[in-house]
């Protein structure tokens, strides 16, 4: 029909101006970053310590260490106490309970990075260095925030996954004499893998993109840090310091610091979505 | 249920229309931005609220970012007025003309709980560079001394390290933050720290160090007694829009100037 | 001797409401945190005036435009051109290695750092395509940066729409087109809905890629090429700057009431049309 294609026309036409605006930041970032990596030499830029814009050295390897320590530390944090959330509500709660704590911990995720970075510098930044030593911005303190920010996207990834366990499986177990913790770690969190797998590596995705809350916490430093109560500067901190002012070289180099981050990106939406191909077939009595 | 979605489109896409005319105006009414440095930003927003209570009409915008930020900003077209609280390099003073609002003292800054209250030059430089690494060593308590220390785009940072750093590089474990405002509210609650700021904007919560004798004031700095001070600048390239003009005289006026000495600044001459 | 099941059980499921307490707990405690500190100080005055002296007195009125003019007309212009795009890779195209391709860059495009969209948006935007720091260059960074999201929500949504509803519509007789409206985006609408409302909130609660792009100037943006401050923006520099702390906390308040309340329109709407549909 004479209309079909039209609308066909059109719709086309928006969603190639959509996918080429997106395709043209992708390409914008590697051509300004790509050139300044070719340039200095890849071992250098990652391997190299030394960030000083100023004589033109740019070594990006204490931020790269940076952002995988503080990364790794907000998904210890995040894992632990978003998961074991998802898995009260799901496993050991009064059926209506995760009706209304899992809309409550989502509204909780809307709140703005600023606010929590803002609460990390009143009240955890303080109570890290009068306890525990340092300057209190360190490695625990980002590690924390970011972990608390993460949590409700592994809750609510988890308690959905968790939550599509066909209810078979939980009632062969509970037949079978096991109690409920057995099912729980024994069949429904092995079925629920993929759906967890991914709610982590989502959340490690906004872990490893977070910017002001990290800046207000981490104390930016350029040095590496060697316990987790040094300061530590992540990449996107570096970039979100230094925009505003950088040029020439060295705004190619926070580029070439985006394209670190993209790849990073890139690798982790490849492993979550090779984890759900291999989804754990859905078998079982029909 | 979608006609109404269309109306709701078309009255959004409607109002954008409407704004978007709103912003053809003739140049002269165009707003001036001023941008830069953000520890010569307060006292900007300052002027430019005092200026609007003559000139309602002229809308001036005044944003930070940080001294280089500034100057990159006026290169880009972004600003008309970058603001520097550093003196110019020779290259850049060839590319761009500069006016000197006023004069600003650097302040070294310690906890309130911190004895030590007097430092030479040298012994910051030491400090800074990470020599120097205990309080016991310049006369406090023992214990680390921390470092905090601006972003490398900060005028006042390049004012810090022309002035005190010479050719040493400040330590790689020094605390960055973006603004003296977050300097100060470290140094605040940590009694081992040490930061250096803007004179001006120190405030009674804080101890600024004396510095080879001389006590930070407008006095010792206007006598020259003490010695880190730095320009506060607004920068322009090219030609400049009257609007834009218009300001900057405002500003080295006697009304302009008396209203930046009322806040702790020191004249420009 | 090893312990019984139940007892395991029995620790285990302490432990883990204990973590689970704490976790809501501390949530809990951020939002009460703020309001007790902002509410005080929050008043109708507080949201109708000007801020003076650079925040330590007045409101933050223009603060509240400049936040809907940004976060609003950012999803204004992702919303239509997102969901027309999930449509098109849905319904008009074949399943195939391209529409992979694409579904898997829109993928990787939703977790990019906001930090480099907002390193995009001031070379390219501000800068290259001489925008300068406005409202319209905030706005298309953060529609650019949304843009993947809705996308994928949209089509997510669309393909969860039974088979059998497009196989009702074209045996009544229905073009494409009318199937699309009548049946399928109807019945994917809360879900469209989520994702546009998410989007929303997320452009409101977002610093990093407006500091440089919409810029921090504190007076009301009368047309899209002035600058303006955000909220977020606003409490960040109110905050960090030491300038005012009532009045950071009162802002903070306004962002939190305010994104709560998005969030539970967008619940309400969710069950409106779940509801509608069934």
């Amino acid at each position: 029909m004479k209309q079909d294609k039209v609308i066909s026309a059109i719709l086309l036409i928006v969603a190639l101006s959509a996918i080429s605006g997106l395709a043209l930041i992708t390409v914008f970032i590697f051509k300004e970053g790509l050139p300044v990596i070719l340039r200095i030499g890849g071992q250098q830029f990652f391997l190299s310590s030394k960030w000083e814009p100023s004589t033109g050295h740019f070594g990006i390897f204490s931020m790269i260490v940076g952002s995988m320590v503080v990364t790794v530390g907000a998904m210890v944090i995040g894992i632990i106490f978003g998961l074991g959330l998802a898995i009260v509500l799901t496993q050991f709660s009064p059926p209506g309970l995760a009706a209304v704590i899992k809309p409550t911990i989502e509204l909780l995720a809307g709140i703005p990075s600023v606010v929590y970075g803002f609460m990390g510098v009143v009240t955890l930044v303080p109570l890290i260095r009068e306890h525990l030593g340092g300057p209190g911005l360190s490695v625990l303190a980002a590690s924390v925030v970011l972990g608390i920010m993460v949590l409700p996207t592994i809750t609510s990834i988890s308690v959905d996954a968790l939550q599509a366990v066909p209810r078979l499986y939980f009632e062969g177990s509970i037949a079978l004499g096991a109690t409920r913790w057995q099912t729980t770690y024994m069949v429904m969190l092995k079925a629920a893998k993929s759906g967890i797998v991914a709610a982590v590596i989502l959340g490690m995705g906004r872990a490893i993109g977070e910017t002001m809350a990290v800046i207000m916490v981490a104390g930016n430093s350029l040095k590496l840090p060697h316990s987790i109560l040094d300061p530590v500067r992540t990449l996107t901190s570096n970039i979100a310091l230094e925009m505003g002012y950088a040029s020439g070289d060295h705004r190619q180099a926070l580029f070439a610091t985006g394209v670190t981050l993209f790849v990073i990106i890139m690798v982790l939406n490849s492993i979550a979505l090779a984890v759900s191909r291999f989804r754990p077939q859905r078998g079982g009595v029909r | 249920m979608l006609r109404n979605m269309f109306r709701l489109l078309s009255c959004g896409a409607a109002i954008a229309l409407v704004l978007l005319c709103g912003s053809c105006k003739n140049d002269s009414q165009r707003t001036v931005n001023v941008v830069g440095s953000t520890s010569i930003q307060p006292f900007a927003e300052l002027l430019a609220q005092e200026y609007n209570k003559k000139n309602p009409v002229q809308r001036i915008e005044v944003q930070g970012g940080g001294s280089t930020a500034g100057l990159q900003a006026v290169t880009n077209g972004l600003a008309d007025i970058g603001m520097c609280s550093r003196s110019l390099n020779p290259d850049e003073a060839q590319q761009f003309s500069q006016i000197t609002l006023a004069r600003d003292g650097l302040a070294i800054v310690v906890n309130p709980v911190n004895p030590v209250k007097g430092l030479t030059v040298e012994q910051i430089r030491g400090i800074f560079s990470g020599r120097i690494k205990d309080w016991k060593e310049v006369g406090g308590q023992a214990g680390p001394i921390r470092l905090i220390t601006r972003e490398e785009g900060s005028g006042t940072r390049e004012s810090f390290v022309h002035l005190v750093m010479g050719k040493e590089n400040i330590a790689h474990v020094a605390l960055t933050q973006e603004s003296n405002g977050a300097v100060k509210a470290l140094v605040k609650g940590d009694p081992a720290a040490i930061g250096y700021m803007s004179l001006g904007l120190v405030g009674k919560e804080l101890n600024d160090v004396s510095v080879d004798g001389a006590e930070p004031n407008a006095k010792n700095v206007l006598a020259g007694e003490y010695k880190l001070v730095r320009p506060f600048l607004f920068v322009t390239k090219g030609t400049v829009r009257p609007g834009a003009t218009k300001f900057i005289d405002y500003v080295l006026s006697p009304e302009g100037q008396k209203i930046l000495e009322a806040e702790g600044l020191i004249r420009a001459k | 001797m090893r312990p019984s099941p139940a007892v395991v059980q029995r620790v285990v499921v302490a432990a883990l409401w204990t973590l689970a307490a704490m976790t809501i707990g501390v949530l809990v405690f951020i939002i009460i945190y703020i309001l007790a500190h902002g509410l005080p100080y929050l008043s109708w005055g507080f949201l109708t005036e000007s801020p003076e002296s650079m925040g330590r007195k007045g409101g933050v009125f223009p603060m509240i435009v400049g936040t809907l003019m940004v976060a609003g007309l950012a999803v204004l212009i992702a919303a239509p051109i997102g969901v027309a795009t999930a449509i098109y890779l849905t319904e008009y195209t074949r399943e195939g290695k391209l529409t992979a391709v694409i579904r898997f860059g829109a993928d990787c495009l939703s977790g990019i750092p906001s930090i480099i969209f907002g390193l995009f948006g001031f070379v390219f935007f501000a800068i290259t395509l001489g925008m300068g720091l406005s409202v319209l260059s905030g706005a298309l960074t953060l529609a650019l940066m949304v843009l993947p999201t809705i996308i994928r929500t949209s089509e997510e949504a669309i393909r969860a729409v039974p088979y059998a509803y497009r196989e009702v519509s074209y045996g009544v007789g229905s073009t494409r087109w009318q199937m699309v409206t009548q049946v399928v985006l109807r019945s994917a609408l809360p879900g469209i809905g989520t994702g546009v409302v998410l989007s929303l909130g997320r452009s409101i609660s977002e610093t990093a890629a407006v500091m440089l792009t919409a810029g921090s100037g504190l007076q009301l943006p009368h047309s899209l090429l002035d600058s303006s401050r955000t909220l977020a923006l606003h409490f960040y520099i109110l905050s960090r700057e030491g300038i005012s702390m009532p009045n950071a906390y009162a802002t903070a308040s306004v962002l939190i009431i305010a994104i709560l309340g998005l969030n539970l329109l967008a619940y309400w709407l969710m069950r409106r049309f779940v509801a509608k549909v069934r």
